[in-house]
């Protein structure tokens, strides 16, 4: 049995219009995403502005209304809202992008890491503080600083803060939305090496959406390349990275930029070609409205939206 | 004659807060070739940005002293009047967010065109829209004639960030200043703009400075690399042998911090990036972050060595630098 | 943006019937009815009884609102039994008035506050700029009807520069252009009154939205195209921060109808305001309701108005 296992999620939204305002047609945010995830993995979800991976994250955790499909966490249906009960709650928990904004200004750093404890567990004023020191210290915070406010903490602080509320209640999955975009790269280093740390005490599970692709293979065990709401590709990192199989796979991998400056030349054609093979199979790999196939398994962890031969 | 375009001498540019003066950018001295593209590359708070600013004179509250000399006139001192004929025709600039850097009451054409009504009066109303049209072509948009009469909010970042392209290249500028400008971007419309800006290289000729935080940009598109930290270059390089040979604890740090192949831990830069205000302002400004290299390592001046042809370094602490393994050691300090 | 407009439009018919209720259970809230403040008490009682229900005043409450309404859509606002003549004359007397006073007061307000507006985002922080501030502030802190005493005092009766009551001189022939040259001129000092005081926020509104489009990332790239202070100003920041003043216009109206009534009691001006405070006053409750109804119906287009507009002037409504 799965840890978490979506089938065929649709995230859809509704698109007013007419004179009456009413829904003339919907916005497949996500539209039929299926995957399994097992304990203790990291899971990355890549894709562009708009695919649809941000949305996917949400609608786990309950932030975005879910249109149809089946949500199994630890074996028992939680799609509906109503389900995710307390326990899920507090076994699911999400880390934000921007540190600046996820973060409520006017509250001490004592009252951020302690609203989930507050929420779910009845502690004494000294035990709580004692919690959140705690909790500090494991995300090198210093546990003194309880009652700064955020705006006193630098931009990797505060992810490691917004990090320590998520794991305060002891979670089995966090869901990080591009945790580290909008942090410099020493920064992002720091909060990138924290995240694996907590994963191997904690035996945490990361479902990891990023549209970096770089990050995505330091952190992943199995990634998933997401293209207008659906997948088009999921795999192993060796699968994906060095085994592509779709046109856009293989046309974001050309996209990163290669930090040798040797390969330039490479690099350029390398893109061109891609780019060509990317207009010429376009109408093989994408139906007339250019979304993708349904996925079908080319090895055991190897799955690829192939075009529908005959 | 010489192929030299633009020429910074000993550049600091300062921001006021409370009552005193602090500079952003510290002294910068360096040269940029006709033809040529220098990377830029820094965290936030490097003061790159406030330098790309600079060259422009676009800080409205700053101090500026030093000379940038742009084909031999003087940015600095230059009236307003003078450099308002410079800005926009012999240099122009790319901008960071392409969402926010139009006009979004103006139609895309009427704004690539106020660039050439400045700058060229000869041309008549159907003479700059010929050339927006051209324009528009130019940088990739497809059917131009229809985004002509377009408004921002109608087309995507990535066809924003062209507008700007084409907008900053109207009038055939030396020198380009593009200040991150695939940050805000998704990675395939990133690799898109990079070619179409290497593209243009080719037609126009300008030299161009790229500023950005990302070292696989600079990989890709520069010739030479200058390194900022804390207001300074802390290194300066053609770019194969920055890549291949850096030297600076800082440059080697920040490499070390992206991932790459085989590689479990990240290395993590000690402390945290000083704030303006809080700038060390004397000895080797690294010196703090990298705790465990011996004092007596650095300079008490910090001036940049040439160590091989054209490959200048900071402070003398480069000689002596080490990664530390020792997981304690590499635990970073927070206060 | 034609959609728009239309469903704009829909939008205000349940809240014009909303408030026609709303007026119409008010005025079956206040005692008495049409026929109490008409009758001689020592009428007998019985006979009042007959004249209630050939009037239909013993009808349920819906079968009178939709007389009411029906009414009023055919212009009928019923007898004002003060005046002795039908409401609808009484207030269209009245309107022109007020309509004539908003007008004068719409452009006093625009001729100040545009260029003081202007001045002070362009130059914000410099001496010029916090004397504007410092006006708005004062203009904030002083009531209105007390300013218009004020200036009544000073103008009217120390100066002698303008009437002191009355909407017209009196003896002058209506129609001729001795009589509407007399109407300006009474509407002068109670427009430039309201204006003065009034206009202090948009001064403010205007003021913070210069300074906040300096700041956008489209005006540096304006000056990195080489254009000039003046140009960028023209070009970039006025137009942009002029938007949300257009926006504003319509919301301005409806304070300045609705928001008259005290002005127009301190210079004994007859446009509607007064007639409202006359109305309640001696308990004319008929031209009290309508007056409530038209004050609401002149809220609700005025809002109507901003939309409109803002969808005319801005592309990002304008193409959807």
């Amino acid at each position: 049995m799965a840890f978490l296992e979506v089938q065929d999620l649709q995230v859809y939204f509704p698109i007013k219009g007419g004179i009456f305002n009413r829904t003339v047609d919907h916005i497949k945010a996500v539209d039929g995403v299926s995957f399994e995830m097992e304990q203790g993995k990291t899971y990355g979800l890549v894709g562009e502005s708009g695919s649809g991976k941000s949305t996917t994250g949400r609608a786990i955790i309950g932030l975005e209304d879910i249109t149809s499909g089946k949500i199994l966490f630890d074996g028992k249906d939680i799609t509906d809202k109503k389900t995710k009960n307390k326990a899920f709650r507090k076994d699911v928990q999400m880390i934000f992008q921007d540190p600046y904004s996820s973060l409520n200004p006017r509250k001490r750093v004592l009252d951020i890491v302690a609203e989930p404890l507050r929420n779910f567990e009845k502690l004494s004023k000294q035990e709580e503080r004692k919690r959140v020191q705690e909790l500090l210290d494991i995300v090198n915070v210093s546990p003194d600083s309880i009652f700064k406010y955020p705006h006193e903490f630098s931009g990797g602080q505060r992810q490691r803060i917004g990090v320590a509320r998520a794991i305060a209640l002891k979670p089995k999955l966090i869901i990080a939305d591009e945790p580290v975009s909008a942090l410099d790269v020493s920064v992002q280093a720091q909060v990138l090496n924290f995240l694996k740390e907590i994963q191997s005490e904690l035996n945490l599970t990361y479902l990891f959406i990023s549209h970096d692709l770089g990050i995505v293979k330091h952190m992943c065990d199995n990634i998933s390349i997401m293209y207008k709401g659906r997948y088009v590709e999921q795999g192993s990192t060796a699968d994906i990275f060095e085994n592509p199989q779709h046109i856009y796979t293989k046309r974001l991998i050309a996209a990163i930029p290669d930090i040798d400056p040797k390969n330039r030349e490479k690099q350029f054609h390398n893109r061109q070609k891609v780019l060509e093979e990317y207009t010429q199979s376009y109408n093989d790999f994408f139906d007339q409205d250019g979304l993708a196939f349904q996925l079908k398994s080319i090895s055991d962890t190897h799955r690829v939206a192939l075009p529908q031969k005959g | 004659m010489s192929n030299e375009l633009l020429k910074i001498k000993n550049l600091s540019t300062s921001f006021r807060i409370g009552d005193e003066y602090y500079a952003a950018v510290d002294d910068v001295t360096l040269t940029l070739n006709k033809n040529e593209v220098l990377g830029i590359v820094g965290e936030s708070g490097s003061g790159k940005s406030a330098l790309a600013f600079s060259i422009m004179r676009l800080h409205t509250r700053a101090k500026i002293e030093g000379e940038i000399l742009l084909n031999n006139q003087n940015i600095v001192k230059m009236s307003t009047s003078k450099l308002n004929k410079i800005r926009g025709d012999e240099m122009a600039m790319i901008f960071q967010d392409p969402l926010t850097a139009l006009n979004p009451l103006m139609p895309i054409g009427r704004q690539i065109e106020e660039n050439l009504f400045l700058h060229n009066k000869k041309l008549g109303q159907q003479g700059r829209k010929k050339r927006t049209i051209e324009l528009l072509n130019l940088v990739g948009i497809p059917r131009p004639e229809r985004v002509y009469e377009q408004f921002p909010h109608e087309l995507s970042g990535g066809m924003r960030q062209r507008i700007i392209i084409a907008i900053a290249i109207a009038n055939d500028p030396e020198l380009l200043i593009a200040d991150e400008p695939t940050t805000a971007l998704d990675v395939t419309i990133q690799a898109q703009i990079l070619d179409l800006v290497r593209e243009l290289k080719e037609k126009i000729h300008a030299g161009i400075i790229l500023i950005t935080h990302d070292l696989g940009v600079v990989a890709e598109m520069a010739d030479r690399v200058a390194v900022m930290y804390a207001g300074q270059i802390v290194e300066i390089a053609p770019v194969d042998k920055l890549f291949a040979n850096p030297l600076h604890p800082y440059t080697r740090s920040l490499l070390n911090s992206v991932p790459a192949e085989g590689q479990d831990r990240l290395h993590v830069i000690q402390g945290v990036v000083p704030t303006l205000k809080n700038l060390p302002r004397t000895g080797c400004r690294f010196a703090e972050r990298i705790p465990w290299i011996d004092a007596s390592h650095h300079e008490e001046h910090p001036e940049l060595h040439e160590v091989e042809s054209g490959h200048f370094v900071r402070c003398t602490c480069y000689e002596h630098f080490y990664f530390p393994d020792n997981k304690e050691e590499q635990a970073n300090g927070v206060s | 943006m034609w959609k728009f407009i239309v469903r704009r439009l829909l939008i205000t018919i349940p809240q014009i019937i909303i408030l026609s209720i709303i007026v119409f259970i008010l005025a079956q809230m206040m005692p008495g009815d049409a026929l109490s403040g008409l009758i001689d008490p020592s009428i007998d009682p019985a006979a009042v009884e007959q004249q209630r229900e050939r009037l239909g005043l013993n009808n349920p409450w819906y079968i009178q609102y939709v007389d009411w309404v029906g009414g009023i859509l055919q212009g009928d606002f019923g007898q004002s039994f003060r005046f002795k003549m039908p409401v609808t004359e009484l207030i269209g007397q009245r309107m022109v008035n007020t309509v004539l006073l908003s007008v004068v007061t719409l452009i006093f307000t625009y001729l100040i506050a545009l260029p003081l507006g202007l001045i002070s985002g362009r130059f914000n922080d410099t001496l010029l700029d916090q004397a504007i501030t410092g006006y708005t502030y004062i203009g904030f802190a002083t009531p209105l009807f007390i300013f218009s005493l004020f200036m009544l005092w000073i103008f009217g009766y120390n100066l002698g520069w303008f009437p002191t009551s009355g909407s017209v001189a009196p003896g002058t022939e209506p129609g001729t252009i001795a009589y509407w040259l007399s109407k300006v001129y009474h509407a002068l000092l109670p427009g430039i009154s309201i204006a003065l005081i009034q206009v202090v926020s948009t001064v403010q509104y205007l003021r913070s939205e210069i300074i906040d489009t300096k700041q956008k990332d489209f005006i540096i790239t304006a000056r990195a195209k080489g254009a000039g202070e003046q140009r960028v100003y023209n070009k970039h920041i006025f137009r942009n921060s002029l938007l949300p003043i257009a926006a504003f216009f319509g919301w301005e109206i409806t304070t300045l109808i609705t928001g008259t009534v005290f002005v127009e009691k301190i210079f004994s001006y007859p446009g509607m305001g007064l007639l409202f405070l006359e109305s309640i006053t001696q308990r004319d409750f008929s031209v009290a309701n309508s007056l409530v109804l038209l004050f609401g119906t002149a809220q609700i287009m005025g809002a109507l108005l901003s939309d409109i507009i803002l969808s005319i002037v801005d592309p990002r409504i304008r193409i959807k």
